[in-house]
């Protein structure tokens, strides 16, 4: 089964990044073999005024489909403006939002994200929130017209994997949209294991860019997310429990009928 | 009777509410789940850590029946995680026993022959100070459905049961979110409506006369419910007017959608069962004691927080057990008669008769005895908004 969001269908539940790779070669190599349909890329990382730009030209000729990002913004403020700016230049109402005031670990601000949220679907805009896995703020992005929400596995870039597995449990159970696993998966493991947990995708960028050959890298993560993904509607089994009732209560249940 | 009785035309459904859902689950599908079940899918459901609704099917059918102590082993660790060692006790109060409807199976039909009787201020009060007498502090008042007993009796009344409740529900006639968020206002703090049945034309054969035959409009009860932020929400079927497994697994779709759209309130199971009896209908399919065991624990894994609740209607030996296979609270020492409370009532009045009559001092005994710490407390009006 695809995944929609926004009436768009994909086929392919693993999406990427554009950011951390060697060179735009190496780039589009590694996201052509991930049969990735959605990259995102930083506003801020686009040069639409010289002619020089090696980034855009090369993955529009791919054919994936573009989902710009605020990476940068530290308010909502800036995040809708930079939002604005990316429609227009992108010719495309998808917008990753993504609000960090953190310069360190980059973990995104959940009051400012709501805000502008609320804001930019007003405007007609597909929004796409990096957040923190905290399923009650994921409910409230829902709620506010967010078509899909994108909790964390771990810090971004720290190829940690699903350390907010838990969390994550709950965002998925609860949603209504669907659930992008984004930042912190490093390796094609914790991308198989968010899909066995029924995440609808996963986002996957430095484990990607910053492997020895990203090539091969994505096609290991192509592979991985197929076969969680897979296992997930085949119904995994669980671990088998024991416990013993007392004694009155199973004479009860036997002298039932 | 100057009650006007609707005809029996069908609401029509609401964008965005469970019953525009409903014709996407199929009756012979959800059927095939439980029918086609077998000991490996049973197997597979136990071990499971989140199940799914055929983990829910497997767990119901009969092949699950090898597994049911192992089944009852996991709800009551399940119960003792989420509730720890608690039994919630509640008392139904009956308001009225005036009816409209017309439903094959009730007492307060309103073609039988029975003394009808509606309860003034006074008569509340009284029926007040009985209960707090016993200790209830969670009252639950029933009424059936005329248009003398509706909102503006609604409004004069629970403002009574506010001041000495820290928590009142009601188990009335389906209303408006609007008439909702009055009475939350005014201090209701839970509402329970049942389906009776998600089958519509099993439905419409049992709901001959009255507001009560708009199966559509019931059906979306819940979502006004959740769209008005009621606390709490309670569902049940009818056990026995269609075949019982089917409902059920009907229901735990309804209760997953309302879980996921309406995540701030809390959700509560019933499970009233139809018993073949003189006089009465012969129940479709009959859901027996051992059954019921069944079907508790296998929602209880199902879901490890939805509350469980269990009358009167069933015996003080199942009742004994019923905390080990899933069960969070039950009523006690149930009077189903207007007024039953503060005077000895004439029977004749009764929705349905109980089977469990032990006074609440004995079932708080009893509930000690299986190591359970009787909460009779468990709201307060500070956090009614």
């Amino acid at each position: 089964m695809s995944l929609i969001i926004a009436d768009h269908e994909f086929h392919s539940r693993l999406f990427t990044g554009t950011g951390k790779y060697a060179s735009s070669q190496a780039m589009l190599a590694s996201i052509s073999a991930s049969g990735s349909e959605l990259t995102t890329l930083a506003l801020r990382r686009i040069d639409l005024k010289t002619q020089s730009d090696d980034l855009l030209p090369p993955l529009q000729q791919l054919g994936v489909k573009l989902l710009p990002n605020t990476s940068g913004a530290r308010t909502a403020a800036e995040a809708i403006f930079a939002a604005r700016l990316a429609r227009e230049m992108l010719q495309t109402n998808w917008v990753k939002l993504e609000i960090h005031p953190d310069p360190r670990y980059l973990m995104p601000d959940p009051i400012e994200t709501l805000a502008a949220a609320a804001t930019l679907v007003k405007e007609g805009f597909v929004v796409m929130p990096y957040v923190h896995a905290d399923p009650v703020l994921c409910k409230r992005l829902e709620e506010v017209g967010c078509q899909c929400v994108m909790p964390l596995g771990a810090p971004i870039g720290s190829n940690q994997g699903l350390a907010s597995k838990a969390f994550l449990e709950i965002i998925i159970e609860q949603a209504r949209v669907p659930v992008i696993v984004d930042a912190g998966i490093g390796a094609p493991s914790h991308a198989a294991q968010a899909m066995e947990m029924g995440a609808d995708a996963v986002l996957v960028n430095t484990a990607l860019a910053s492997a020895r050959d990203p090539r091969a890298m994505a096609e290991a993560f192509k592979l991985a997310v197929q076969g969680g993904r897979l296992a997930f509607e085949a119904g995994l089994g669980g671990r088998s429990q024991t416990a013993v009732p007392s004694s009155p209560l199973t004479d009860f249940v036997q002298g039932l009928v | 009777m100057t009650d006007v009785i609707a005809s029996s035309v069908n609401s029509e459904p609401t964008k965005g509410y469970f019953a525009q859902q409903l014709s996407d689950l199929n009756w012979s599908e959800i059927t095939a789940l439980h029918q086609n079940a077998t000991s490996s899918d049973v197997d597979r459901a136990l071990s499971a850590s989140k199940r799914t609704l055929a983990d829910f099917a497997a767990l119901i059918s009969p092949a699950a029946v090898p597994k049911l102590m192992d089944m009852i082993a996991q709800a009551n660790a399940l119960t003792r995680a989420r509730y720890g060692n608690t039994m919630s006790l509640f008392a139904p109060l009956y308001l009225s026993n005036t009816c409209a409807n017309e439903c094959t199976y009730c007492g307060f039909s309103m073609s039988n022959p029975l003394k009808r009787l509606t309860l003034n201020q006074a008569q509340i009060e009284q029926e007040i100070a009985a209960i707090k007498g016993k200790g209830f502090d969670h009252v639950l008042l029933v009424t059936g459905e005329t248009s003398k007993v509706s909102m503006p009796y609604f409004q004069k009344v629970l403002p009574l049961f506010r001041q000495h409740f820290s928590q009142v529900s009601m188990e009335v006639q389906p209303l408006s979110q609007q008439d909702y968020q009055q009475l939350q206002a005014l201090g209701l703090d839970g509402v329970l409506v049942y389906q009776e049945t998600y089958h519509q034309p099993t439905y419409q054969k049992h709901h001959l006369r009255g507001n009560k035959t708009d199966f559509v409009y019931r059906l979306e009860t819940p979502d006004r419910l959740g769209q008005a932020q009621m606390h709490k929400i309670g569902l049940g079927v009818l056990l026995g007017l269609e075949d019982w497994r089917t409902d059920t697994l009907m229901m735990a779709s309804h209760l997953r959608f309302l879980q996921k759209k309406y995540w701030r309130s809390r959700f509560s199971i019933g499970f009233p069962r139809l018993r073949p009896c003189v006089g009465g209908i012969e129940p479709k399919s009959v859901i027996t004691d051992r059954e019921l065991v069944q079907l508790i624990a296998a929602w209880r894994l199902f879901d490890a927080d939805v509350e469980l609740s269990l009358s009167t209607r069933e015996s003080p030996e199942f009742r004994r057990f019923a905390g080990q296979f899933g069960i969070t609270t039950m009523s006690a020492e149930s009077k189903t008669q207007p007024g039953g409370y503060a005077e000895e009532t004439p029977k004749a009045l009764e929705q349905f008769s109980i089977h469990d009559d032990r006074s609440v001092a004995e079932v708080a005994k009893m509930l000690t005895e299986q190591e359970l710490q009787v909460v009779w407390k468990d709201w307060d009006p500070a956090l009614r908004s």
